[in-house]
């Protein structure tokens, strides 16, 4: 619309004097006219008819003259302010410093002079910001050199660690996290379409990780943060669906600035994290504003051991008023430690059973020999009796002789591990369990004679797994029911506590509580699944289901170990604030979750994009055109990640046109053998979960995408940005709204054109330069960019 | 010895090496001693037969001792058979399990021949 503005106001300066000069003229007729008397006139009159075509000669020639004198000078003068303050305002918002070429063709003395001194201010500038950059790359070669300490710090653990905001979402992992995590990946099975690392800086963890075992361990942490313990950490085991079994420490990640005030760290850490980004000025700006403080708290496997020291909580009486009990814990994220134990557990698990075959075996060899050498004293044997006593004893001698070089051999070969049992306060366990019960089923748990003052060593989520198990299964026998969850100090069994799910007395079987003793758990499949048994022999502990029909309810009883006596509380080592490094993304913990915030009131700068693009083999998907080539790359936190891309060839199922092999590059032997859009295009909505799709000319691309959705039965429904609208907004006078043309205004150095990644890349680059223009114009958030999308959108249809 | 009372008594267990003992042990008590090799079939014949005491070892094919325990329990014909558990299982959730699905006393392999003697004269006094 300016545009048409800009031009309008030439027209009107080319018509200007021919109208002051109408004007005038006819002023100068009537003032003569009023003058001159009533006979006066009609004889001027005819003096000067014969001459008018004379006067309008001699006005349209002046008018053209000066018209045209004066457009020049619109030209010259005028517009050239306009122009000027457009290209400054592409200058100001965008960190480039090109040689400011402001061109101002046949301008006048004053706009060149204009010129000189913007470009002096320009190279001011260039000189400020190129000190600025050495400073900043001065101290981002401190932090880079911390950093890399802390890398090898990390390389060197023998355990995976990814840090996580509390969204799940992944903000620093070590190469072995990567190995480790990708090797579970492929083990379940499905090669990696698009080369797609599972473990990428943004992406969630819980692709990984079951979101409910993550959960399980924040609430347990947070519960112990409650109580004051300085470092709670929870672990659990998961398997994997590739039947590995991994064990996982997680530790919390505080917020500093949330009970103290943290302006002071907030500036050092934002300066930390902008020094970590300095190439690239406007994410540095973001960052700053977005980053809020954070600083890992101890890693340490301090545990539980701390807080018992601080006594315990009053046993909550029922589920709610545990759940409203727990406290708003400030906590921004968290560490996880991942161990594949599958073949340590495997070891183990054979430990215990030599162990056990060792002692029972033992045990009722011994008692044969005991039994049989005792009787054989009995002055009443007669000599048959006595030769099968004698057979008896050379019988179990021998058999213990070889049961004994047996272990000693096997126990050799193992090694050492165990399932990773916590101290947990019974009563909280009890609570978490009454939650879990209520949430899954429609039957009532009420807790009533918890003791609150025992500490469980336990596994807590296999427990709170069995213990649901049993819950569902009463309530698909019997529809739901009311329940109560009892903890006390086990009646004959010392060092145990026995907890107990009461029900009211139901017509059942002993063979229906084996079996569900035996099976699967409710809820875990697989191979693998642990079943009820397994937990309790884990434990080390028993399971049994009792009557009491007097009192007309049953229950079932497990007897779980309980911790050990309290030990001596170590010095605890306070972390200071800061005396982390602050490294890769943590700005990313600044950001709202997902889930909790409206997605279109997210900022640009806070959104999680996937920038794509698509290759095809041709123009048209009407007419039989089709996806051969889909790159992708991710922007989170304001940042591209060029590691986490996405680039797969499609064979498309029909001929490639010749015309198209000149600019792709893709020659049909290329997509001989690679996977079909139907198997690609779920992989590419997997890679592009949870964000925003940004592309060049997006409705291209979605036109493809959207006609392969029904045949691979995904949906593309997220939000979409499309970089040639939103340069349209910002540069409405700019002619053209090519990928080059945009990349060359924003200084984005293209390479790598028309591959699908290529342009991806190029794409994003040009994206994330937008966004402080865009900001800049008012247009800050997604809500906001669409809708300006939209406007432009209507606008260029309507030209 | 009390030679006047002549009792059954069911030796539950699948190991020949400690059946000799405690048959020739019960025999010499005085009682009539029916054998079982298994869970299924100790239970069979605690029905049929009706033992005054069963001596059940926990570790069997089959159903476990705890099992065939608690179904002797559960069954009113056979609730009131004194059950005496043995077991190699020595540790004390085992002990707890035994008596919590109702046996009357849990004695633990390697024991004296002299005091499960007693033992079985306590419960069937």
């Amino acid at each position: 619309m300016p545009a048409r503005r800009a031009d309008l106001r030439a027209a009107a300066a080319a018509l200007l004097p021919g109208a002051a000069f109408g004007a005038l003229l006819a002023l100068a007729a009537l003032l003569l006219a009023l003058t001159l008397g009533a006979h006066e006139r009609p004889a001027l009159w005819a003096l000067v008819e014969p001459r008018i075509a004379l006067v309008v000669m001699l006005w349209f020639l002046a008018s053209l003259a000066a018209g045209a004198a004066l457009q020049l000078a619109w030209r010259r003068w005028g517009a050239v302010p306009g122009r000027l303050a457009e290209q400054l305002q592409v200058l100001a918002a965008s960190g480039d410093d090109h040689a400011l070429a402001l061109d101002a063709p046949g301008s006048s003395a004053d706009a060149r002079a204009l010129v000189a001194a913007a470009n002096a201010l320009v190279r001011e500038r260039q000189a400020l910001r190129s000190e600025i950059a050495a400073r900043v790359a001065e101290a981002s070669r401190a932090v880079e050199q911390e950093r890399s300490r802390l890398a090898a710090l990390m390389a060197e653990l023998n355990e995976s660690v990814v840090v996580c905001n509390l969204d799940g979402r992944i903000l620093l992992f070590n190469a072995r996290a990567r190995l480790q995590l990708r090797t579970l990946a492929d083990a379940a099975g499905g090669a990696r379409i698009g080369g797609v690392e599972p473990v990428a800086l943004g992406r969630s963890i819980y692709a990984l990780l079951e979101r409910r075992l993550v959960a399980h361990a924040l609430e347990a942490v947070r519960q112990r943060l409650a109580r004051g313990a300085a470092h709670p950490t929870a672990q659990f085991v998961t398997g994997t669906a590739g039947g590995q079994l991994l064990r996982v420490q997680l530790a919390p990640v505080r917020a500093i600035g949330a009970s103290a005030s943290g302006a002071a760290d907030a500036t050092s850490a934002s300066s930390a994290s902008s020094a970590s980004s300095a190439a690239c000025a406007s994410s540095a700006s973001s960052a700053s504003s977005t980053s809020s403080t954070s600083s890992t708290s101890s890693t340490s496997s301090a545990s539980a051991e701390g807080e018992r020291a601080q006594g315990s909580a009053p046993a909550p009486t029922s589920a709610a008023a545990a759940a409203a009990a727990l406290p708003d814990a400030p906590l921004n994220g968290f560490v996880l430690l991942l161990d594949n134990i599958t073949r340590e557990i495997a070891e183990a698990d054979e430990r215990d059973r030599l162990l056990q075959r060792l002692s029972e075996g033992s045990r009722g060899a011994v008692g044969n020999l005991q039994a049989a050498v005792e009787l054989l004293d009995d002055p009443g044997l007669d000599a048959p009796t006595r030769e099968r006593f004698l057979g008896v004893i050379r019988d179990e001698i021998g058999a213990l002789s070889r049961r004994l070089a047996e272990a000693a051999a096997q126990s050799a070969a193992l090694g050492r591990t165990r399932w990773p049992m916590e101290d947990m306060l019974g009563a909280d366990l009890a609570a978490t369990a009454a939650r879990r019960i209520e949430s899954a089923c429609a039957s009532r748990v009420q807790l009533a004679d918890v003791d609150a003052a025992l500490w469980l060593r336990v596994e807590s989520w296999s427990v709170v797994q069995a213990l649901l198990h049993l819950a569902l299964r009463l309530e698909q026998g019997w529809g739901a029911m009311r329940l109560q969850i009892r903890l006390a100090p086990a009646d004959k069994a010392a060092e145990r506590a026995q907890l107990d799910l009461v029900f009211p007395l139901q017509p059942m079987s002993t063979e229906t509580v084996v079996t569900w003793e035996t099976e699967p758990l409710e809820g875990s499949a697989g191979p693998g699944a642990p079943t009820l048994r397994d937990i309790v022999e884990r434990h080390g502990g028993a399971f049994w289901f009792e009557r009491e029909r007097a009192r007309q309810f049953a229950f079932f009883r497990f007897l779980l170990p309980l911790a050990a006596a309290t030990q001596p509380l170590d010095a605890d080592e306070v972390v200071g604030p800061g005396s982390r490094p602050e490294f890769y993304d943590f700005d990313l913990f600044g950001r709202a979750g997902a889930q909790g915030s409206e997605l279109g009131a997210r900022r640009l700068v806070q959104l999680t994009c996937t920038v794509f693009d698509t290759e095809t083999t041709g123009l048209e998907p009407s007419a039989g055109d089709r996806i051969i080539q889909i790159g992708a790359v991710r922007i989170d936190a304001g940042k591209l990640r060029r590691h986490d891309s996405f680039e797969q060839l499609v064979d498309p199922g029909r001929s490639l046109p010749e015309a198209g092999i000149a600019i792709h590059g893709i020659r049909p032997e290329m997509l001989r053998g690679q996977p079909a859009i139907d198997a690609v295009l779920p992989a590419f909505r997997a890679y592009a979960a949870d964000s925003v799709l940004v592309a060049h000319n997006a409705a291209f691309d979605m036109r493809f995408l959207q006609l392969a959705e029904a045949a691979s039965g995904v949906h593309f429904d997220m939000p979409v940005l499309d970089t040639l609208l939103l340069s349209a907004v910002l540069h409405p006078r700019q002619d053209s709204h090519s990928l080059e043309a945009i990349a060359g205004r924003l200084g984005v150095p293209v390479l790598g054109r028309h591959t699908a990644l290529g342009d991806a890349i190029v794409t994003a680059e040009v994206f994330l330069k937008m966004i402080p223009l865009l900001e800049a114009a008012g247009i800050a958030t997604l809500a906001q960019a669409l809708e300006a999308s939209r406007k432009t959108y209507l606008a260029r249809l309507s030209y | 010895m009390n030679d006047t009372v002549k009792r059954k008594v069911l030796i539950a267990d699948d190991e020949p090496n400690i059946v000799v003992s405690l048959e020739y042990l019960m025999k010499r008590e005085g009682h009539e001693v029916l054998v079982a090799r298994d869970g299924d079939e100790a239970l069979a014949l605690a029905r049929s037969a009706g033992p005054a005491l069963v001596l059940l070892d926990v570790m069997m094919p089959g159903k476990s001792g705890f099992e065939v325990c608690q179904a002797l329990r559960a069954d009113a014909a056979t609730a009131g058979i004194k059950v005496l558990m043995l077991t190699a299982k020595g540790r004390d959730t085992d002990v707890a399990q035994g008596l919590g699905v109702g046996a009357d006393a849990y004695m633990t392999k390697p024991f004296s021949t002299r005091e499960l003697a007693a033992k079985v004269r306590e419960l069937l006094g």
